[in-house]
């Protein structure tokens, strides 16, 4: 299994930290992993994105040009790699501030109202959290149990007491999974 | 096995110095990689191992710290980025002169100038011709995994001291900025005074007691003869070092038609690209050499006998390609793809440009 | 004037001794001008570490410039700087051997042109090393080109008809600088022109060298000196010349003697 995956969004969003759980768990389901960020002047506000690749093999290149799913949280995100999904692969989005939705035919399209659950959660912070639910319902890429011990060593120590409210965030996400189309 | 960890290149830079038993870090901050001496700070190994980490207020101001603490038998070390790398030109051409050890990182990014933050190779002619004023060469380690960046400051340090020569391990902001696992090495402890006595006794200036003759640490010589016999005993060393330390990774290569050669992150690219070109009936090999000084002809040579060309893969205006050539020496086709600004060719790319180049489909 | 018969050996005993040379100077002649100020700053440093019994803990840095053979003449371990990093390289060994005995040793060109930045943070830092600083208002070495502490009017090589401000700004005081620095525990400014100026200076070095053992901040050393050579003088000239023209806007004497400051005066409130 090789699973190659692009985070787009704002900066802010958590699509960075988002990527680096995601990674995490895939190290504690002793896959190989590797997370790649653009990186440079895009703090907050700007777009972020960053490539996380989980195999049971060596990995080879961190730079891609197309992937297996992307999930895509802003629409400067939609415009740039909804073209770059594998056909046949998938595209998960959140349609807050979506212009633009996804047109292609040939690849699974799926979404999660992110936004709107973080802030019904009460907690804005849990909405990467929450896409990342319905991203590991959509691929069970990887066991709840490792997100959980991926959780614990991403999170500084003094953070942990949050990891219940993330993994309720990731609870809802897929509960909330909503189908667009397959193919 | 050691501890596993996820970590980004640079992250990994900082714990494997701390680990390994550096002796000090001399540093300023340049992006991309900051890290290192952030993270460095953070852990704080000055109160574990008694690691030294010191900001400097500049890079000249850093390499010559690492000049004068490398004097001392210490295991120290800088990092830097390209601009940053040029600053400390003089002073690795110092170290390089009066043979003394150390490790210079250089996460490499765009040119010439201020150039860009994003990621780059074009500092190869730099590295690996010397990069400073003099016959000098540095022996240069190209990592393309975190894993190496953690396994090239460990041996960087064994072959700075089996040389006393600086060693360079030439990175670019892709392998800087990547995040892997990584196993680290468990904690070995610094070098004692007495252990720095054995190993570097008879040079290191550590102060001289009344047994012995004043050491002096210096590049200067103006007695001709003299300064050319220090320019050979410094040729000797480097012709050591192309027998004894070339290393490379050939993968595919055995019934390759075509190989392809890159270092570093663009070695992981064309891994890639030697996927998709085999899945296409295209038979294509990477030479990925490990070592750019001394830098891996002798395979490259061997291979040029059975192959129909070579593609030299760089993030850059075509710099590693010339030493290829001389490799080859005509024996066969040797083309060069690449990118410049910061833009990291995907591995769809490279295979286009590998079809391209040779012409393959057209025949 | 008195003319000296016989055998020297006859002479020099141990009965007749008033002054010997420091046994940590090495047998060898150097390479200095007559008149020139370097040996004497030499042999009152080899005097200090050898009355301080720590040639064994004691590592020298020399510049680019004059001094840069100085390791030729003083019986300790010594490292070599590029031009005007030896604040730098001194940091370096400083650093990773914090028990030494650390000194730099810079001309004029090199401390304040060329080096400025490395002298300024070292200082500002408060390494705790001593920094030996000669100004004689000219690069000597490279043949007699103007120094950022050449004086307006003096004539050199790249100043023909002498220093002008409009085209190579003021002479440097950069000693009066350092001397704001927080990091800064000794600075003084000394000369070597006279038997009293030399017991001084000497006397200021021995000061510094104590001050690093108590692990209180930068001693800076500066020798106002004379370049025979470069002046294109005498010796005796040389003094006079210096006397006249180098004092006024180099004042001898001790710019600072308090230690580096309190670091709390200088944290932040929360």
């Amino acid at each position: 299994m090789t699973e190659e995956i692009i985070i787009a969004g704002f900066g802010g969003q958590g699509v960075l930290s988002m990527g680096k759980i995601l990674a995490y768990s895939g190290v504690m389901q002793d896959q190989e992993v590797a997370w790649f960020p653009s990186y440079g002047p895009e703090m907050r506000g700007g777009t972020a994105n960053v490539t996380v690749i989980l195999s049971d093999e060596r990995i080879s290149s961190p730079i891609l040009h197309e992937f297996d799913t992307a999930i895509i949280l802003n629409q400067q995100s939609m415009d740039k790699f909804e073209s770059r999904v594998k056909t046949g692969g998938m595209l998960l989005y959140d349609p807050n501030g979506i212009l633009h939705h996804p047109t292609r035919k040939d690849i699974t399209i799926l979404k999660v109202e992110g936004s709107r659950l973080a802030v019904e959660m009460g907690n804005p912070l849990t909405f990467n959290m929450i896409v990342l639910g319905a991203f590991l319902k959509a691929k069970p890429v990887i066991k709840l149990e490792n997100v959980k011990k991926g959780l614990e060593k991403s999170l500084p120590e003094r953070h942990h007491k949050l990891i219940p409210l993330n993994l309720q965030a990731i609870e809802i996400g897929q509960e909330h999974l909503v189908v667009v189309q397959t193919v | 096995m050691g501890e596993l960890r996820l970590m980004k290149g640079n992250e990994v830079i900082a714990e494997a110095a701390i680990r390994c038993g550096c002796d000090g870090y001399f540093g300023y901050p340049i992006t991309p990689q900051s890290e290192v001496m952030e993270t460095l700070m953070t852990l704080r190994p000055w109160e574990t191992t008694g690691m030294v980490v010191l900001q400097a207020e500049s890079e000249i101001a850093s390499i010559h710290m690492v000049y004068g603490a490398a004097g001392a038998g210490k295991r120290v070390m800088t990092s830097s980025s390209s601009p940053g790398i040029s600053l400390m030109a003089e002073g690795i051409s110092y170290i390089a002169g009066s043979e003394l050890p150390c490790v210079i990182v250089n996460v490499q990014r765009g040119g010439p100038g201020l150039g860009t933050i994003q990621p780059s190779q074009a500092d190869y002619n730099q590295a690996t011709k010397g990069g400073g004023h003099g016959d000098y060469s540095l022996l240069v380690l190209a990592p393309a995994s975190v894993q190496e960046m953690h396994d090239f400051v460990i041996l960087g340090f064994e072959l700075a001291f089996k040389f006393r020569n600086p060693v360079m391990i030439l990175a670019d902001g892709v392998i800087g900025q990547l995040m892997e696992k990584v196993e680290l090495i468990d904690q070995r402890p610094r070098w004692t005074n007495e252990q720095i006595l054995e190993i570097s006794g008879n040079w290191a200036t550590i102060g001289k007691p009344s047994s012995r003759k004043k050491h002096v640490i210096t590049s200067l010589e103006m007695d001709s003869n003299m300064m050319e016999n220090n320019n050979l005993r410094l040729q000797a060393k480097y012709t050591q070092m192309k027998d004894e330390e070339v290393r490379y990774e050939a993968i595919a290569c055995e019934d390759a038609d075509y190989i392809v050669v890159a270092f570093g992150s663009a070695a992981r690219i064309c891994q890639k690209t030697v996927q998709i070109a085999r899945k296409k009936g295209i038979k294509v090999g990477l030479i990925r050499p490990i070592t750019l000084f001394p830098f891996p002809e002798k395979i490259i040579a061997e291979y040029a006998a059975k192959v129909k060309g070579f593609l030299s893969v760089e993030f850059n205006a075509g710099q590693m390609v010339n030493d290829i050539r001389l490799a080859v020496n005509g024996v066969t086709k040797v083309e060069y793809f690449g990118r410049m600004g910061g833009i990291v060719p995907t591995p769809d790319e490279v295979e286009d440009a590998l079809e391209q180049r040779f012409l393959i489909g057209d025949l | 004037m008195t003319v000296i018969t016989g055998k020297i050996n006859e002479i020099i005993k141990p009965e007749n001794l008033v002054y010997a040379k420091s046994p940590l100077l090495n047998d060898v002649s150097m390479h200095y001008c007559p008149g020139c100020s370097h040996g004497v700053v030499h042999r009152l440093i080899a005097e200090v570490i050898d009355e301080m019994g720590i040639q064994e803990q004691t590592i020298g840095v020399s510049p680019v410039g004059c001094a840069v053979f100085a390791y030729n003449y003083i019986d300790i371990d010594w490292q070599e700087a590029a031009h005007g990093r030896a604040p730098a390289v001194a940091t370096g060994i400083k650093r990773v051997m914090p028990e030494k005995y650390v000194f730099s040793y810079q001309g004029d060109g090199d401390l304040a042109a060329i080096g400025t930045a490395e002298t300024f943070h070292a200082v500002n830092r408060g390494e705790n090393i001593v920094m030996i600083f000669i100004n004689n208002a000219i690069y000597g070495m490279t043949g007699g080109q103007m120094a950022p502490t050449t004086l307006v009017g003096q004539v050199t090589s790249t100043t023909p008809n002498g220093r002008n401000v409009d085209l190579n700004g003021y002479p440097l005081r950069i000693t009066e600088l350092i001397a704001q620095l927080p990091g800064a525990a000794f600075v003084t400014r000394q000369s070597v022109q006279t038997p009293a100026a030399v017991r001084k200076t000497k006397k200021a070095i021995r000061k510094a060298f104590e001050i690093q053992a108590q692990k209180k901040g930068t001693s800076f050393v500066e020798v106002v000196s004379t370049c025979s050579s470069g002046w294109k003088l005498s010796p005796v000239a040389s003094n006079k010349w210096m006397e006249e023209n180098m004092f006024p806007q180099y004042p001898l004497g001790d710019l600072k003697d308090t230690g580096r400051a309190d670091p709390d005066l200088y944290k932040v409130k929360g």
